[in-house]
């Protein structure tokens, strides 16, 4: 399938800076809450379980698997279909990414997919996941 | 009853529909407003709240007051996706009942079919958009296919279910001169129509117009003298769980629909088996199917059985989305304020071929964003 990224890099705010600095040196980086032990994933100022700002960044494994996904066959622009997922990270957080390099049959809720971040078309480098072998 | 009403509907009307190149956002909502004005027996000089939700200005009240040549006393411009307008209905009861205001005047407008304006390819995502926006995730037919594919995984719940919910919607169409698509459609025309986005079909998706609306509400007091039956608020309820689909609760579980409904019924001293016609926000089939499970209409899980075998059509044991709803009739980007038009105007009798005889108890029901907000209000008559 054809994969394209149709955008602007972005340098980060002040929330997300460590995020894309993570990204850029090829690892994931989520936020641990020393208060209440969970993982929280966008990063923000407190967390969103237990309201503590006692958020410190950690590594993630890169392992996963797909909750949901789509093919998308419409975009705002760039080649189509591709296949958009919300992959729940070990460490129990959801994120948005592609799934890369896989034909359609195999791509199932459950399946387990590993980080791969890439930068694809010029666009910028981001946290994409591959299948699991 | 729960307790006797503090506030109705009192006029309804929509502008031109469909594709209206020549008008502006701001005449599709002086139209609107006048013929639900005109339906009240009021007049502008009456209107002294104004609620709005849209895009079309930094601030949409003081653009839209100023062109209608009104002073609001009360202004809200609450935007919680399409479901703002039943949202606008809870501050507007609350703020009759403070004292705050008398006559408001909910309205709503777009011109997106022909501004185009549906998707903005090249544009940069700030804030917590910037995890999700570079993965190209189109919006948001995108979200709710996410949320379809997990029912489908969980409930075992089919394409032809989902399609389902549009041949029944489409039947209700061709009953409304107003409609945008009249033409009815069968199950295989929804899965031989083109995929948007894995599971949803082009005839999953609502249709994208152009078009307004315009609501007015007052005190029951000032209710009993216009110019038509009150149509009575007895109970509504809001809630929002999300912005992100990525942190969506359960992305087979409506929530925010779950908490407005309890809100509404339990106001309203009323069960979902009581309502003899409902209006249910259908931005795509799984929106529907969602809804009804979390309304308390069908269990966890069986809202595709309980779809099926067009129940919900012209003639079935479930009357729903009797206009044709957004997949069909119209939705011009925000849809909720129509259901509060339909809604109504089943309760006075006013809708001919499509009338579901004797409607006394009406439930109208938006979702926005994507599945994030919800809004739910149940109306009656005497």
């Amino acid at each position: 399938m054809p994969e394209q990224i149709p955008s602007a890099p972005f340098e980060g705010d002040g929330d997300s800076r460590p995020f894309w600095e993570g990204i850029a040196r090829g690892e994931l980086r989520i936020q641990h809450c020393a208060s209440c032990g969970h993982h929280v994933f966008y990063p923000r100022a407190l967390c969103p379980y237990c309201h503590s700002d006692q958020l410190a960044w950690v590594v993630a494994s890169g392992k996963g698997s797909i909750y949901s996904y789509t093919v998308a066959h419409q975009a705002p622009a760039g080649e189509i279909p591709f296949v958009i997922a919300l992959v729940e990270l070990e460490e129990g957080v959801r994120m948005m990414t592609r799934i890369l390099g896989a034909s359609r049959e195999r791509i199932e809720i459950g399946a387990p997919v590993r980080l791969s971040i890439e930068s694809l078309a010029d666009g910028p480098a981001l946290p994409y996941f591959r299948l699991a072998e | 009853m729960a307790s006797s009403p503090r506030a109705a509907i009192v006029g309804v009307a929509e502008s031109d529909l469909g594709r209206t190149p020549d008008k502006t956002v701001l005449q599709l909502q002086a139209q609107a407003a006048k013929a639900a004005l005109d339906d009240a027996g009021l007049q502008f000089s009456d209107v002294d709240a104004l609620f709005c939700a849209g895009n079309w200005a930094w601030s949409p009240n003081l653009m839209l007051a100023e062109y209608l040549g009104i002073r609001p006393r009360y202004s809200d411009a609450t935007n919680i996706g399409g479901s703002s307008f039943e949202a606008h209905i809870q501050h507007a009861v609350a703020a009759i009942e403070a004292g705050l205001c008398d006559v408001a005047l909910i309205t709503y407008g777009s011109t997106q079919r022909s501004d185009r304006s549906r998707y903005r390819g090249g544009r940069t995502f700030r804030l917590t958009e910037q995890y999700e926006g570079y993965f190209g995730l189109p919006t948001p037919v995108g979200a709710y296919a996410l949320a379809a594919m997990r029912h489908m995984y969980e409930f075992g719940t089919t394409s032809e279910q989902l399609a389902e919910v549009a041949v029944a919607t489409r039947k209700w169409a061709t009953l409304n001169e107003k409609a945008m698509m009249r033409d009815p459609i069968t199950i295989e025309d929804v899965l031989n129509s083109r995929w948007i986005a894995e599971p949803l079909h082009l005839l999953d998706c609502c249709l994208v117009t152009d078009g307004g609306g315009a609501v007015v509400v007052t005190s029951a007091d000032r209710a009993r003298h216009t110019r038509k039956a009150p149509v009575w608020i007895l109970g509504y309820g809001v809630a929002h769980t999300h912005n992100t689909i990525a942190n969506m609760p359960d992305l087979a579980v409506h929530q925010a629909a779950i908490d407005s409904s309890r809100a509404a019924f339990a106001m309203a001293g009323l069960t979902p088996a009581a309502m003899d016609v409902v209006e249910i926000y259908d931005s795509f089939t799984i929106t529907v199917i969602l809804t009804l499970e979390a309304l308390g209409f069908c269990g966890r899980g069986e809202g595709g059985a309980f779809v099926s075998g067009q129940r919900t059509a012209p003639g079935g044991p479930f009357p729903m989305n009797t206009n044709g709803g957004g997949l069909s009739y119209c939705h011009p980007g925000m849809y909720g304020i129509f259901l509060l038009i339909e809604a109504t105007r089943q309760l006075r009798g006013e809708c001919g071929q499509r009338q579901v005889p004797n409607a006394r108890l009406a439930l109208a029901h938006g979702t926005g964003g994507v599945l994030s907000s919800a809004a739910t209000v149940i109306l009656g008559k005497d």
